[in-house]
């Protein structure tokens, strides 16, 4: 009861300061706003960059060949012994016969190999991996399986595809490191201008006994509107952003190199993570320069 | 109760404040509290409010010894005390109502207690019909008696004030010397720090005069003679 009471008090407090540096509030709020969109573009920017590697990752195979002595039906069983490695997703079986089509599909002119015989080729398994980044460990334990006689795989591109992905999550959290503590000082020295501006009052409610939880409530209230509704108006920012720049790319882009995934598949995860940031700013922001302010 | 004792402060070194101040005020007592500028009295005020803490001795206030309590126990020992100063500080953008209300508000009382409370202690201290004027709507007079009826509303044991009368004309500091008279009746102690040698004279209560942070007097029924 008694802090329900508190608590109307707070929200009134909270939002008369937020009308009452109408200005302030306004330009923390389209600052504030401007970093959450640059932050949540990186996030969306990484998501779609990792579902493109990861598609590609997908389709990055190791070939595992068998020993020609091997007939065929024996080659085909080793599959069981391959599939036994940990690192192993899938392992696709390949004769002779299909590889040597497979070779001759990838030429135009197919008569010039008319004369090449399955012989020439080795019984082989196409390999998928779980974790690409474990490409060398996983070679070497598939090379001393009895019957293989050789693994060839493509390790530049399994770590180009790993570092891509390292140097992209070291910049995003870099920038969204950068920009949340930006955006806490944004809302922290909005908070200091209210507390100045309500000194008076401050120290009224500190003489008649108030406590500093009683003190902080509405600047902590004030400060959570402010971040809440930047998260608001930065979330449907992105939203309008990323259409757009989606509906461009679909546009130019006839390849279908680049697939962004529709915004209805990562509203959930941004309005999380917008309201997330936007309280989290909000509040230890104001809980920041009210610190320092009551300290004195 | 309220009590110095062997109390010194200086805020800066070299320099004191207040030299081994002792001082006694029982539970409904009216006590003057006067001195030249510069000579300690608001400094007392301060201790006693837990602004300011001493350099040497103790200070106990309403059974808290401020000396000792607990940083997040100064509020407790606060709403013992209804503090008044010369500047009446009233918040310019809330009524007369909202502005004693505060007091309540910010020890946490319900919204039906304030709408109880408030109104009575308005009475009290004369501004009934006046709940909805805002403090540039009101005089000196009408201003400090606001803040009054907020030092009064919370029901403490002691009212402190610091020259309460500083900013008012003669008449006017009379009035409001007669209600802090009155409010003591009613069984709260009263600390009033003055330099209106008229004021004192006239209401015969406990003089305690200080000189350069020393007590250099304190006299029943006295009158104002540095
Ligand atoms: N914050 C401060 N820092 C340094 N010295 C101070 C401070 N406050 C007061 N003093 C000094 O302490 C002494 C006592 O000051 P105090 O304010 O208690 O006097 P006072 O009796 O209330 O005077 P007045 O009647 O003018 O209000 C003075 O010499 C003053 O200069
Ligand atoms: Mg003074």
């Amino acid at each position: 009861m008694k802090s329900h009471n508190n608590f109307t008090y707070y929200l009134r407090e909270g939002f008369r300061g937020f009308t009452m540096h109408g200005f302030m509030s306004f330009a923390a709020v389209c600052i504030i706003v401007a970093c959450l969109v640059i932050m949540g573009t990186f996030a969306m920017l990484l998501v779609n960059i990792s579902a493109m590697l990861e598609h590609y990752e997908q389709e990055c195979e190791i070939l595992v060949y068998i020993d020609e002595s091997y007939p065929t039906a024996e080659a085909h069983s080793v599959g069981s012994e391959i599939n036994r490695v940990e690192n192993v997703r899938e392992a696709v079986f390949v004769t002779r016969e299909e590889a040597l089509e497979d070779f001759k599909n990838q030429y135009s002119d197919q008569t010039k190999f008319d004369g090449l015989q399955p012989d020439t080729f080795r019984d082989r398994f196409k390999v998928y991996l779980k974790d690409l980044s474990l490409l060398e460990q996983t070679e070497r334990t598939l090379e001393t399986i009895e019957g293989v006689a050789e693994v060839n795989s493509n390790p530049e591109v399994a770590q180009g595809f790993t570092t891509l992905r390292n140097i992209l999550s070291w910049v995003s959290i870099a920038i969204v490191s950068i920009l949340l503590v930006v955006s806490l000082f944004i809302i922290s020295n909005t908070i200091k201008l209210a507390l100045l501006s309500r000194r008076e009052e401050i120290g009224i409610m500190r003489m008649v006994g108030a406590t500093n939880g009683f003190i902080r409530g509405p600047f902590v209230i004030e400060g959570l509107i402010l971040g809440l509704l930047s998260a608001i108006l930065s979330f449907f920012l992105l939203w309008g952003l990323y259409e757009l720049l989606r509906s461009r790319i679909m546009a130019m882009d006839v390849l279908q190199m680049f697939t962004l995934m529709s915004f209805k598949g990562l509203a959930p995860i941004m309005a999380a993570a917008c309201l997330g940031s936007g309280i989290l700013i909000g509040v230890l922001g104001s809980l920041l320069s009210i610190r320092r302010f009551l300290k004195v | 109760m309220i009590e110095l004792r062997e109390v010194s402060k200086s805020y800066e070194i070299d320099t004191v404040a207040l030299d081994d101040v002792s001082l006694r005020i029982d539970d409904g007592e009216f006590v003057f509290l006067v001195g030249p500028s510069g000579s300690g009295k608001s400094t007392i005020i301060k201790l006693l409010t837990a602004e300011l803490a001493p350099t040497s001795g103790s200070v106990f206030v309403n059974g808290y010894d401020l000396g000792k309590i607990r940083r997040r126990k100064i509020p407790m020992a606060r709403r013992t005390m209804g503090i008044i100063f010369q500047d009446f500080r009233l918040i310019a953008d809330k009524t007369v109502f909202d502005n004693v209300a505060f007091a309540m508000r910010a020890v946490g009382a319900r919204e039906k207690a304030i709408q109880r409370r408030v109104p009575a202690v308005l009475e009290l201290v004369g501004l009934e019909g006046k709940e909805d004027r805002y403090p540039r709507e009101l005089s000196g007079g009408e201003q400090q008696r606001v803040a009054i009826a907020r030092a009064l509303v919370n029901r403490p044991q002691a009212i402190i004030a610091d020259e309460p009368t500083g900013n008012l004309d003669p008449a006017m500091s009379l009035e409001i010397m007669y209600l802090l008279e009155r409010i003591n009746q009613l069984g709260t102690t009263v600390l009033v720090v003055t330099h209106e040698r008229d004021l004192v004279n006239r209401f015969a209560k406990r003089v305690v005069a200080i000189v350069n942070g020393t007590i250099v007097s304190d006299q029943q029924d006295g009158i104002y003679e540095l």
